[in-house]
C-alpha cells in the first residue's frame, strides 16, 4: 500500500472527504499499552478476590488462568480486526463494518456502559482510598468521601478534554508505577530479596476447595477481574500514528503484562492472608496487595503499594473516560445518536461534547448506586461485548479471507480462539447467573428494549451510505 | 478545624473549578466555531488518503 504521512501539518488527521477538525494522530504502542492495562490493572489491586470468597484460593488461581485464556483470545481477535479496522470508536465501528447495524449499535452502548461504570466504580474507590489515608493519618471524624470522588471525575475529565497526549501519556506514567510495586513487592516477600513470608502449605490445607467444584465455578465471575477492559485499546485506533503496528503491538504486550500481573498478584496474596480475610472483600481485605505490603512490616512497601493503588485507581478511571468518550463519539458521528456528539475541539483535537456529557452519568453512579451493583453491570456489559467477538471474527475471515485485505496482525490458529472464547463466555454467563441472575436478566432486557427503539425509531437517520468507510472489496458470498 | 477538613473544601472547590473550565471552553468554542466545522470529522480519512495517494 501506498504511504502517507498522515503526521505532516499538512494533511494532520484531515483527508480529502470533507474532515477540517480530526482527532489527532499522535500516539503510540507504549500509549495503547498504557490505555489497556491502565484500565485492567486495578483488578489486580482490588476485586478479584472475591473469587476467594466464592470457591477458596485454587479456585481463585482456576478462574485467574482460565479468564487468562478468554483474554488472550479476546486481545488476538481484537488485535486483528482493530489493525484493520482503524476507528474510533473500536467494536463498534468493527460491527459496524462486519456484522451490521443493531449488532454495531449494541456493542457501541456495551463499551458505553462497561468503561462509564467502570469509571464510577474507580472513583468510589479513590474516594474510599482518601478515607483510608485520613484514618491512617489519625484523622477522627468521618471524612465525606464526595468531594473527593467528584474531584477525581472532574480532574480525569478535564485532562481528557485538554488533549489525548497528556492524557495517555499520564496514564503510562503512573500504570508503569503501579505495575512496578507489584513486582516490588513479590520480591520482597517471596524470599528473593530478603526473608519470605510465604505461608502457602500452611493457608492452603484443608482448604483446598471449601465449596467443591461450584465454588470453582462460582469464582469465575471475578476471575474476569484480573484483565476486564484490555480490549479497551481498540478506542485508540484514530489516533495513533501507525493503526497496523501499534494496536497489535500495545494489545498483545499488555495482555502479556496482565498474565504476568494477575498470577503474582494471586501468589503473593493467598500465601500471606488467610482464604476467608482474602476472600471478603467488603469486611475482610479491600484491597490484598496493600494488606500484604502491611503485613510485610515494612514502611516502605506500606507507602509503595498504598501509591500502586490509588494510581491503578486513577490510571483506570482515566482510560475509562478515554474510551466511553471516543465510542459515544463514533455513535453520534454516524448519527445512531444525535449528531452533535460527533464534535471534535478544534484546538485539543478531542471529542469534547462527548466527554462532557458523560460527566453527570459517570457522577449519578458513582455518588448514587453501589458499588457491586455498578461493577456487577460494567462486567456484564463487558461480557456481552466479549460474547460478540467471535462471531465477529467467524464472519470477518469468512467474507474477506486472508489475502482478500490487508491486515496489520493475522491471529493464529483461527477459528480455535473464537470457539474457546465463545464456551468460556457461555461458561462465565452461567457463573454470573449463579450470583447475579436478576441483574443479568434486567440487563438484556435493557438492550432488546434500546434495540427496538433503534430499530423502528433512530436508524432512519442514519446516512446508510456513509456509514461503511473502509476501502475494501466486497465481501465473498454478496 | 482539622487539616483533613481542609483538604475537603480543597477538594470541593478544585472539582468545581475543573467543571468550571471545562463548560467555560465548551461554551466559547461552540459560540467561535460554526456546527459545520466542529461536526466535520469523518471516519477511515487515513484509509481515504491512503487509497487517494495510491491513485496519485
Amino acid at each position: 500500500m501506498a504511504q502517507t504521512d498522515i503526521t505532516s501539518s499538512e494533511r494532520d488527521g484531515m483527508g480529502p472527504h470533507g474532515t477540517k477538525v480530526g482527532l489527532l494522530r499522535v500516539l503510540g504502542p507504549a500509549h495503547v499499552w498504557a490505555l489497556g492495562v491502565g484500565i485492567v490493572l486495578v483488578g489486580e489491586y482490588m476485586g478479584w478476590n472475591f473469587a476467594v470468597g466464592k470457591g477458596g484460593a485454587y479456585a481463585a488461581l482456576m478462574a485467574c488462568w482460565f479468564a487468562g485464556i478468554l483474554y488472550s483470545c479476546v486481545a488476538m481477535i481484537d488485535s486483528e480486526v482493530t489493525s484493520t479496522v482503524a476507528a474510533a470508536g473500536g467494536q463498534y465501528t468493527q460491527a459496524k463494518h462486519i456484522v451490521g447495524p443493531l449488532m454495531a449499535f449494541n456493542v457501541g452502548l456495551y463499551l458505553v456502559f462497561a468503561y462509564t461504570m467502570l469509571e464510577a466504580a474507580n472513583a468510589i474507590t479513590a474516594g474510599y482510598l482518601v478515607s483510608v489515608v485520613a484514618t491512617m493519618t489519625g484523622y477522627g471524624g468521618a471524612l465525606d468521601q464526595r468531594p473527593f470522588i467528584i474531584l477525581v471525575i472532574m480532574f480525569l475529565a478535564w485532562l481528557n478534554y485538554r488533549g489525548v497526549l497528556a492524557t495517555l501519556t499520564f496514564n503510562l506514567v503512573i500504570t508503569a508505577i503501579a505495575f512496578t510495586a507489584i513486582i516490588v513487592l513479590f520480591l520482597s516477600t517471596s524470599g528473593i530479596i530478603g526473608d519470605g513470608i510465604m505461608q502457602h502449605a500452611a493457608l492452603f490445607e484443608g482448604h483446598e476447595k471449601p465449596y467443591g467444584w461450584i465454588g470453582v465455578v462460582a469464582a469465575m465471575h471475578f476471575g474476569l477481574w484480573f484483565y476486564l477492559g484490555i480490549e479497551g485499546t481498540t478506542q485508540a485506533a484514530e489516533e495513533v500514528r501507525s493503526p497496523a503496528r501499534a494496536l497489535p503491538f500495545g494489545t498483545l504486550a499488555g495482555i502479556m503484562t496482565l498474565l504476568i500481573a494477575a498470577t503474582l498478584t494471586w501468589y503473593i496474596c493467598s500465601g500471606v492472608l488467610p482464604w476467608e480475610f482474602l476472600g471478603d472483600g467488603v469486611n475482610g481485605s479491600v484491597a490484598p496487595l496493600f494488606d500484604t505490603a502491611r503485613l510485610s512490616g515494612s514502611n516502605a512497601l506500606i507507602w509503595f503499594l498504598g501509591i500502586g493503588t490509588l494510581f491503578a485507581t486513577l490510571a483506570s478511571a482515566n482510560g475509562c473516560i478515554n474510551d466511553a468518550s471516543r465510542a459515544w463519539f463514533a455513535l453520534g458521528r454516524d448519527k445512531y445518536l444525535p449528531a452533535w456528539f460527533g464534535a471534535v475541539h478544534p484546538q485539543y483535537r478531542t471529542p469534547y461534547r462527548s466527554i462532557v456529557f458523560l460527566v453527570p452519568i459517570a457522577l449519578i453512579f458513582a455518588l448514587g448506586a453501589p458499588l457491586d451493583q455498578v461493577i456487577t453491570f460494567s462486567i456484564l456489559s463487558g461480557l456481552l461485548g466479549y460474547t460478540f467477538m467471535p462471531l465477529n471474527i467467524l464472519m470477518f475471515r469468512k467474507k474477506w479471507p486472508m489475502g482478500t485485505i490487508k491486515r496489520g496482525y493475522e491471529h493464529p490458529f483461527h477459528p480455535v480462539p473464537a470457539i474457546v472464547l465463545l464456551c468460556l463466555c457461555a461458561f462465565t454467563f452461567f457463573a454470573v447467573f449463579l450470583g447475579y441472575g436478576t441483574q443479568l436478566v434486567a440487563m438484556i432486557g435493557f438492550y432488546i428494549i434500546v434495540s427496538l427503539w433503534f430499530h423502528f425509531w433512530r436508524y432512519r437517520f442514519v446516512n446508510r451510505g456513509a456509514q461503511f468507510t473502509m476501502p475494501w472489496p466486497k465481501p465473498q458470498g454478496y | 478545624m482539622e487539616t483533613w477538613n481542609y483538604i475537603e473544601y480543597a477538594a470541593w472547590g478544585l472539582s468545581a473549578l475543573f467543571g468550571l473550565l471545562m463548560v467555560m471552553d465548551w461554551i466559547k468554542t461552540d459560540s467561535t466555531y460554526s456546527e459545520e466545522v466542529l461536526t466535520s470529522s469523518r471516519e477511515g480519512e487515513l484509509e481515504a488518503m491512503t487509497e487517494d495517494s495510491h491513485k496519485g
